[in-house]
């Protein structure tokens, strides 16, 4: 049988202001599979996202729900989560919101481990503004702001969330929905940062002068930029260059997730345990 | 009389201890001088009540997971001087818009930009009325004592749950370094003076958190209670959505206007000193101060009254919205009137607006200076 999202959608907001064909949607629809899956209770959600297209991720799922400013749903979603620690919290945001405006939140979101699902929609450009650079617009592509090619270097979302201290760093695209609703499942399922870098496509504002203007091209491009994790490990350096490895990066169950952490605060000042001092941490520096 | 108890202590630190008090149980800021010891103080004593308390990476870190708690149902503060305003100032706005209610403790240095980190300034107080873009209308309180920097954060605490927004305490670098005896409420008087902010009590499907009465706030239940709703800084519908429906954006606007501007009675808070043998007699002096420098009024006053000069003091504790019915009241009736703030006619302007009178005398410093009981008396004897 088909499955039924109507539970989990805000129907009356439908249609979507997303362009047709656009990833966006097919990412939603992954997202909710895997709530589903994990047979998650709706009012234990929380969905933060920023500004863009992607922002208005918030609006159609049925959960608590926030629109934050833009670049900030790791804030946010750091104050939701640490004043209700047994709640699921998760953050959507786009490749300009999450690593531009704001890259700061998405470093020190990672590098405490707090327990939150960070989802970016990685469509290399801003779309809902209009064809500006975004921190992984290629280089070389056109763009309304470089129309004589973009110069600026890109950004590779999962090097950033591995070394900024996420413990579970992914990449996927929407041309495989089923890995999507894994990797979900995994990342929900996961207790600390869970850094996704969810590739998509925009084919009206990435694609229009740069060959792709159809949704079809947009995402061939994609494909051909993508290869799992084993067979890009494999290759060697020289091939590596212009692919972008899929699949789980890192899954670290050891390192230790922020709340949990407060938690001992709590005790120390209840008279629960003795001050923290170097000897609790393995890593010291 | 309610029976008040003795505690030494600073500005910063009262502020501090009022939040727990206040039923505070979430804080987030950054450093910044002079108003970190808020953070220092709080941050060990959320803990002990199962509060958290958090250093962010940044000051619109701070005030975002500060609302972000607030959203989720929970008395929040943040605390900072003017810079860290001007950061979190679109974040402040993003409240406004979606009505959560934050406590922001804002201990005032000289400005503008880095300007005099460690010295007195009360250049804040255009900045307090309308921090981000767009209307709404700000509420700030302006603790002029020791025991203000207790109460007024206890009050700003109810009255950020009553009108859904944030409710700004000025302090300034004087009173928050402040370090002195004061008396306050006892920890019963305040527990009791708690109001939490209202909650739908009716089945989830008949909720509409935005659907409120035209000068009303927003009813916003806890997250996680089975009351779904958005929260959006666009404008938005009885559920939180996004709309762009013109009787419903005008309405929304207008409400967030009238929600504070037809209550201004709720919030209203003055201090009259000296002022009730005040006739409206040739040679009677109006000093209208707030903060700090009204500690130095005062003590001006007390040596003009001992020269033979009648003064005395008008000191708003709720400086936005401004108390135009007794600032009329008393620039109506009193022809000598001189302004003092640590700033250069902030404050001045409004009084002139309120009280459509342009022959105020104003005494202003902008050095990082406190202003000198002698300063005033001098220039009450030059002006009058």
């Amino acid at each position: 049988m088909a499955f039924n999202y109507d539970k989990y959608l805000r129907l009356e907001k439908m249609p979507t202001l997303w362009c047709w064909g656009c990833g966006d949607g097919v990412i939603l629809k992954a997202f909710v599979r895997a709530v589903d899956k994990l047979g998650l209770n709706k009012d234990d959600i929380c969905v933060v996202s920023g500004i863009g297209c992607s922002g208005r991720f918030s609006s159609y799922v049925d959960f608590n729900t926030v629109h934050t400013t833009h670049g900030r749903t790791v804030a946010f979603a750091t104050g939701i989560k640490l004043a209700n620690p047994d709640k699921h919290v998760i953050c959507v945001g786009g490749d300009g919101d999450t690593l531009a405006i704001g890259g700061n939140h998405t470093i020190h979101g990672a590098r405490r481990n707090i327990d939150i699902t960070f989802i970016i929609i990685n469509n290399f450009i801003y779309g809902l503004t209009n064809s500006q650079t975004s921190p992984t617009t290629p280089q070389g592509m056109w763009t309304v702001s470089q129309k004589a090619g973009n110069i600026d270097p890109t950004f590779n979302a999962t090097n950033l969330g591995i070394a900024a201290g996420a413990s579970f760093v992914a990449r996927e695209s929407m041309l495989d929905p089923k890995k999507l609703e894994k990797v979900f499942v995994k990342a929900l399922e996961h207790k600390g940062f869970a850094f996704l870098d969810i590739l998509s496509n925009c084919h009206i504002n990435l694609g229009r002068k740069n060959k792709m203007q159809s949704a079809m091209a947009n995402l061939e491009w994609i494909d051909s930029i993508t290869i799992s994790k084993k067979k890009y490990d494999a290759l060697p350096e020289e091939e590596r260059l212009n692919l972008l490895p899929t699949g789980i990066l890192k899954d670290d169950k050891v390192v230790r997730e922020y709340c949990d952490m407060y938690q001992e605060i709590k005790d120390v000042h209840q008279g629960k345990r003795s001050k923290i001092t170097q000897d609790d941490f393995e890593k010291k520096i | 009389m309610a029976e008040l108890r003795e505690i030494i202590s600073t500005g910063n630190e009262l502020a501090a201890i009022a939040s727990v008090d206040a039923g505070c149980r979430f804080f987030a800021g950054y450093p910044i001088t002079p108003s970190s010891e808020v953070m220092h103080v709080i941050s060990d004593l959320l803990p002990s009540v199962g509060g958290a308390s958090i250093q962010m990476e940044d000051e619109i870190a701070g005030v975002a997971a500060a609302i972000g708690a607030g959203m989720s149902g929970v008395r929040t503060l943040t605390a900072t001087s003017g810079p860290g305003i001007s950061l979190k100032a679109e974040n402040l706005g993003l409240a406004q818009m979606c009505e959560v209610p934050l406590v922001v403790v804002n201990v005032m240095r000289g400005g503008p930009s880095t300007g005099l980190p460690t010295r007195v300034s009360q250049g804040d107080i255009r900045q307090a009325k309308n921090p981000s873009h767009g209307d709404y209308r700000s509420i700030t309180l302006c603790a002029g004592s020791l025991a203000e920097c207790y109460t007024e954060t206890v009050r700003a605490f109810n009255l950020a749950d009553r009108f859904m927004q944030p409710v700004f305490v000025l302090l300034d670098e004087t009173i928050g370094h402040m370090h002195g005896k004061a008396m306050i409420p006892t920890i019963e008087d305040v527990k009791a003076s708690i109001v939490p902010r209202k909650k739908f009590e009716g089945a989830p499907e008949d909720y509409r958190p935005y659907e409120v009465e035209l000068d009303q706030p927003a009813v916003l239940n806890p997250m996680f209670e089975g009351y779904r709703y958005h929260f959006t800084g666009l404008h938005h519908d009885a559920m939180g959505f996004p709309t762009e429906e013109i009787e419903t954006c005008r309405k929304l606007i207008q409400r967030l206007e009238d929600k504070v501007m037809l209550h201004t009675d709720e919030l209203e808070s003055n201090e009259e000193y000296m002022l009730d043998d005040m006739t409206g007699e040739e040679g009677e002096v109006l000093i209208i101060a707030y903060g700090s420098v009204a500690l130095s009024a005062k003590e001006s006053i007390r040596h003009l009254r001992k020269a033979g000069i009648k003064a005395g003091l008008f000191r708003p504790i709720t400086i936005w919205p401004s108390p135009e019915k007794s600032i009329r009241h008393y620039t109506d009736m009193i022809k000598n009137v001189l302004c003092v703030e640590l700033n250069i006619r902030q404050y001045t302007e409004e009084i002139e607006r309120v009280s459509g009178r342009l022959d105020l005398e104003g005494l202003y410093k902008v050095n990082g200076r406190p202003i000198s009981p002698y300063e005033i008396v001098n220039k009450v004897k030059e002006v009058f």
